[in-house]
């Protein structure tokens, strides 16, 4: 349908015209702080469309993704700091964080092939606190990660002897250097989504749906279950590896306190309020929980101040607040997440019509004395 | 030697007080199969509104011995949580029962944060001591010292896990749980009201982790809003390790990792030549955690359920 097909294409020329001069727009009337969320709502969605490679397609649960998201960004600031006195160009740390996070990932894949569900959540979530304890703590007594302090003054991404650090002057105006990660971020988010579409379609995807939907069927018809597992743990940690590496180099420091629990489960949520399984939906899903609590807190502050004359609530404390409230309703209301996949829209839907409980819902194992 | 009798002592305090809050978790996982992400904050709450409690009490001036406080304090708080564990359940459990079961993970995951930032709005995000009210006199046992109140911690938290075992094992309620649990259905079919049991569950599970936020609180002296998060996951841990949906698999795996976290604390020093020294105590749960499961994926009294979704 060629018609179809000119419409998709003006479609992406207006959302490319959009994502260019987006920064511009938001950086010239909200501020450049903005334009930082911005860049990191497109982090966001590298992570979010990682964890989704594992928890949507695959269907493994994992809550501690953040662990490569960790890899990534250690790697490339104890290889490119001043803290070992290494530096080493971001073209070599940048894919080696990432080939060092796909490798945690087969470490982790592999010892958790047996296990499923809840069981597989809390080892991933016991590997996420490890690395993350290790961090805080390979300070003594040889200072590999400089402990809780974090590593700063790691240097920024250089191409051909520019900077992406420094502001630069365009027709008479400074650029904060926010903008010029924008472009970078921009490229690789869009680079990423490509490649989930691809696998998404592709052998290896279907090979991972069906793992999903019933890993015996799936063995039964040929499928090497082991490998398809690591491939899918293997693939995102990868994604989360680059995000990292992006990461420190964007921020200029990197500390333990990043790379909590909390902050796995800030990605999780994204791709299940977004929409499992559905790329757009997990992008909507990172753009929503990036922006959002930045949007309260520039809200709640200014709104308290107007109508009491001083601050009542801590701000900080209104804005999770709300967010956990934004959570609990998001998910009664549309629990299948807010832009689910056609397929898993018919499952869910096809479960509450019959009325039948879903299988996984029952408890097999009794409960016993 | 008495340095590891000592870290056994401290092991069995600790892991009586996982115990509890374990039995909590996985009484809700034997009856739903679910992890209820939010009972760690429950147990936060019960430390934080004893201590408030106990403020008031002292504040109106009656001139009651101390533990006497500390108890009409506890036996006001347990309720304050048992409404917070039935909240829990209608809120964010019971609308999502045949969603697929990321949902209820997301929602529990919000009421945490929620539960979490309301203690800060009450408490805000410092310490808070526990008052002095408790004996803390030493008690020397073949040159290692336990205090009476840590005694009194491990008694009665054996106390009521066995009263918790009894009712389950022997009364009419239990015996509906233990039929919920294993076939909500066909139990509903048999007269057995699979809501009330449901409620019934949270309520007992959010009953013990009060008390158990208690006994933290009144050991380390200390309570705080975040208090929940860390706690909850070791005794999360411990149910695992016991074999989930097990009650006396709760109580071996909760005490069993209390005394591995000890002497791990107390021994990694030495064993590593002073490479990695005690604040990797937290490590031991999860290190723990990734064996059982790995070489035995049911737990340690568990059957054989990890080949199940």
């Amino acid at each position: 349908m060629p018609q179809n097909q000119s419409k998709r294409m003006l479609a992406f020329a207006l959302s490319g015209i959009v994502l260019a001069v987006l920064p511009f727009i938001v950086g010239s009337t909200l501020g450049n702080s903005w334009v930082r969320t911005l860049d990191f709502a497109l982090l966001y969605i590298m992570l979010a469309l990682g964890l989704n490679i594992v928890v949507g397609f695959a269907g493994l649960l994992d809550l501690g993704y953040i662990a490569f998201y960790a890899v990534g960004a250690y790697t490339f600031a104890l290889l490119n700091s001043p803290h070992l006195s290494i530096f080493m160009p971001w073209w070599f740390i940048l894919p080696l964080g990432a080939i060092l996070a796909a490798f945690f990932g087969i470490m982790l894949g592999t010892p958790v092939l047996r296990l499923r569900g809840d069981y597989l959540a809390i080892v991933t979530l016991g590997f996420g606190e490890i690395i993350r304890i290790f961090m805080n703590n390979l300070n003594a007594p040889v200072n590999i990660t400089n402990g809780p302090q974090g590593i700063n003054m790691i240097k920024p991404i250089e191409v051909a002897g520019f900077s992406l650090g420094k502001p630069v002057e365009l027709f008479g105006t400074t650029y904060n250097s926010v903008y010029i990660y924008y472009y970078l971020f921009l490229l690789l988010a869009v680079l990423t989504v490509i490649i989930c579409h691809r696998l998404q379609h592709s052998r290896i995807g279907r090979a991972w749906v069906a793992l999903r939907e019933d890993d015996v069927a799936a063995n039964a018809m040929g499928l090497n279950i082991r490998n398809i597992k690591l491939l899918a743990f293997a693939m995102g940690a990868t994604f989360g590896g680059v995000a990292g590496g992006l990461f420190a180099s964007f921020q200029g420091f990197v500390s333990p306190e990043s790379f909590g629990l909390m902050e796995s489960i800030m990605v999780l949520a994204m791709v299940v309020l977004g929409g499992m399984g559905n790329i757009s939906g997990v992008i909507l899903g990172a753009v929503l929980l990036t922006v959002t609590p930045e949007l309260l807190r520039d809200i709640i502050g200014p709104l308290q101040m107007k109508a009491f004359g001083r601050m009542i609530v801590d701000p900080e404390n209104a804005r999770m607040l709300m967010f956990g409230l934004a959570l609990i309703v998001v998910m009664l209301v549309r629990p299948e997440g807010l832009w689910p996949s056609k397929r898993r829209k018919a499952e869910f839907h096809d479960a509450l019509d019959d009325g039948i409980p879903a299988a996984d819902s029952q408890a097999a194992d009794g409960l016993k004395g | 030697m008495d340095i590891f009798l000592q870290q056994i002592l401290n092991g069995l305090v600790l892991g009586s007080i996982y115990a509890l809050i374990a039995l909590g978790y996985t009484m809700v996982y034997g009856i739903m199969g679910l992890i209820n992400f939010a009972h760690g904050e429950v147990v936060m709450f019960g430390a934080m509104v004893t201590i408030s409690i106990i403020g008031m009490l002292t504040g109106m001036g009656l001139s009651l011995p101390g533990p006497v406080v500390v108890l009409l304090a506890l036996m006001l708080a347990i309720p304050v949580c048992m409404l917070m564990g039935f909240a829990i359940e209608r809120i964010a459990y019971r609308p999502l029962r045949n969603a697929p079961r990321l949902a209820p993970l997301i929602t529990a995951i919000g009421l945490s944060i929620v539960l979490q930032n309301v203690a800060i709005l009450i408490w805000g995000r410092n310490y808070i001591p526990f008052p002095p009210l408790l004996p803390h006199d030493p008690i020397n046992v073949l040159g290692a010292s336990i205090t009476d109140l840590q005694v009194f911690i491990v008694i009665s938290a054996i106390a009521i896990m066995a009263g918790l075992l009894f009712m389950v094992e022997k009364t009419k309620l239990g015996r509906a749980m233990r039929a919920t649990s294993q076939n909500p259905a066909v139990a509903g079919l048999m007269g057995v009201n699979v809501n009330t049991i449901i409620s019934a569950t949270f309520v007992l599970g959010a009953g013990l982790g009060a008390v158990a936020g208690v006994m933290v609180a009144a050991n380390y002296d200390q309570a705080h809003s975040h208090m929940g998060f860390l706690i909850g996951l070791k005794a999360f841990t411990a149910a695992v390790l016991g074999g989930i949906g097990n009650l006396g698999g709760a109580v071996v795996g909760g005490i069993l990792l209390g005394v591995i976290e000890s002497l791990g604390a107390g021994y990694i020093g030495d064993l590593t030549g002073g490479f990695l020294g005690s604040h990797y105590q937290d490590i031991f749960a999860f290190a723990v955690l990734i064996l059982v499961l790995v070489f035995r994926p049911s737990g340690l009294l568990g059957e054989r359920v990890a080949e199940r979704a």
